[in-house]
């Protein structure tokens, strides 16, 4: 009997015997049938790993990814049916995989294209309109507690990643190095990336755990002392993010 | 997410494409020949965004058939419950006119390996493939067709034909079958057995849809050909004339063009499913 297990063994390890009981028309042992499996595999899921992380894949060059993602798919083969996600591990993967360690900055890179594939798959939503929140007098906007978009990703990071982002997928300048904490979002169907100003992506994800705008910007000026709160909301209101409000304390 | 409910309770017995997002603005525009659609069931299974968006306003216009490719349902192990929730909502939303899988396994000790990977032909595979067979059906609440697969080598315990194991299934579980005409080719042409005879042996009564394809060639270690279902290519002449003979014996069928590799312009595509409807209105002649 050819149990799955084996079968599933020898598929990831091309190294590893053909099992016993798979022949040819003739009952022969067939290695090169058994391969086709192996090589559906891997192509496969390298394929799905190439359109996962497509500035990794520019930045390291083909012949470099589909090597790495030989090792990638036999550590962390997929653990559901959903390729859409498949890659989660990438960013772990790429701060540990040695012949990359002098490329600090891709394991972010990496996390911005799990954000931007993220928000292209998450649940619709409707922003409210810009207007609501300059109504409102400034005792009620400091007790203002939101809900956030589903497709909103904040990924900060100590290296240029939007501009690493920009360079390779979309013609932008040349990278300059700076730190840079974006947020993807998706106002209608293509996810778009901004960069933050300083302390935005701690407001953010304050607001997004039910602070109000008031806590939540009382927090981030205790260490930013420059936060800009209104060029903040600009942002988020510009990329549909913020989808309702409530005034006064939870229900 | 609003209801995207399809119309359609059935898929017509004309020309299908497998749906790919660059054709969206010229399907809705003109479909030419193309009467149905089909999706993998996987690509939809995000909670919103274009993909649902898409499927929503062609599922106004098009009966859809929703393909798995990732149940599993030749695993060893019990299905993904996880998975077959994804599924059952996704039917449940779309409303499709079919539903299909294969007879495969891509899924061990929760490793999901992205291939339809073949089975044994024995009593002890085909009770579990239909116990799981069973399961998917009252999970999700409709019959389903099961496809035949193009498989690259066999096992020596099978002690069944592939047509009578399948036969078998749908005797037991009533699920209806997918019949692809190019991976009778491949399989037959890969395990030297004579396509003709598989197709005159296959229970085409039970037959919701068909599948045409195009395929790779290749060598086995001892120089005979083997072919690779990559569904990359035009359907190739050969399997034309199996098609043929396939409906001038089970009649017409819903009829898919499949092309997930390289995918070509719409014209192209669109030509095949033409070449496809010609097929069709001959015979009703």
């Amino acid at each position: 009997m050819t149990g799955q297990a084996d079968f599933t063994q020898a598929l990831l390890d091309p190294k590893q015997a053909v099992p016993e009981g798979l022949v040819d028309p003739q009952g022969r042992p067939a290695p090169k049938r058994f391969d086709v499996y192996r090589n559906n595999v891997a192509v496969s899921l390298t394929d799905a790993l190439e359109t996962a992380f497509p500035v990794i894949h520019k930045l390291l060059g083909d012949d470099f990814f589909r090597a790495m993602a030989g090792v990638y798919l036999r550590a962390h083969p997929p653990s559901s049916a959903l390729m859409m996600y498949y890659g989660a591990a990438m960013p772990a993967f790429l701060r540990s995989f040695e012949p990359v360690s002098h490329l600090p900055y891709l394991a972010d890179v990496a996390r911005l294209e799990i954000a931007i594939r993220e928000a292209y798959h998450s649940a619709d939503s409707t922003p409210i309109a810009p207007e609501t929140l300059g109504a409102l007098a400034p005792n009620d906007l400091m007790q203002a507690r939101f809900t956030l978009a589903p497709a909103l990703r904040i990924v900060t990071s100590d290296w240029p990643i939007h501009a690493l982002w920009q360079f390779n997928m979309a013609g932008g300048p040349k990278p300059q190095m700076q730190a840079q904490d974006v947020m993807v979002a998706r106002p209608e169907f293509d996810p778009v990336q901004t960069v933050l100003p300083v302390g935005a992506a701690m407001f953010v994800t304050a607001l997004g755990q039910d602070e109000p705008l008031g806590t939540a910007f009382e927090r981030v000026t205790q260490t930013h002392s420059d936060f800009d709160l209104s060029a903040t909301l600009g942002c988020l209101l510009g990329a549909s993010v913020l989808t309702s409000l409530t005034i006064g304390p939870p229900t | 997410m609003l209801d995207a409910s399809s119309p359609f309770d059935r898929l017509p017995n004309k020309p299908g494409v497998g749906y790919k997002p660059q054709h969206f603005a010229e399907i809705m525009e003109d479909p030419g020949p193309v009467a149905w659609l089909e999706i993998h069931a996987e690509n939809y299974m995000g909670a919103g965004g274009r993909p649902l968006a898409q499927m929503r306003a062609l599922a106004e216009r098009f009966a859809i058939s929703v393909h798995g490719v990732g149940l599993s349902i030749g695993g060893e192990g019990r299905l993904d419950p996880e998975h077959l929730a994804r599924l059952k909502h996704l039917i449940g939303w779309l409303k499709p006119a079919s539903f299909s899988e294969h007879l495969a396994w891509s899924t061990h000790d929760s490793h999901f390996l992205n291939d339809l990977l073949p089975l044994p032909y024995t009593a002890a595979t085909l009770a579990r493939v239909c116990d799981h067979i069973d399961e998917v059906q009252e999970v999700v609440g409709r019959q389903m067709l099961l496809e035949n697969p193009s498989t690259y080598l066999a096992f020596s315990e099978s002690d069944m034909l592939e047509v009578d194991f399948l036969s078998e299934i749908a005797t037991r579980t009533g699920c209806g079958l997918l019949f692809d005409v190019n991976n009778v080719f491949v399989s037959a042409t890969n395990q030297q057995t004579d396509p003709l005879s598989y197709i005159d042996a296959f229970p085409l009564d039970k037959v919701g849809e068909i599948h045409l394809g195009g395929h790779d060639e290749d060598e086995d270690d001892h120089g005979a050909t083997l072919l690779i279902d990559s569904h990359g290519k035009p359907v190739v002449d050969p399997v034309w004339a199996l098609y043929d003979h396939t409906i001038a014996r089970g009649g017409a069928k819903p009829t898919l063009i499949e092309w997930d590799n390289d995918v070509p312009e719409w014209p192209v595509l669109a030509a095949e499913a033409a070449r496809a409807e010609t097929a069709l209105a001959q015979l009703a002649q």
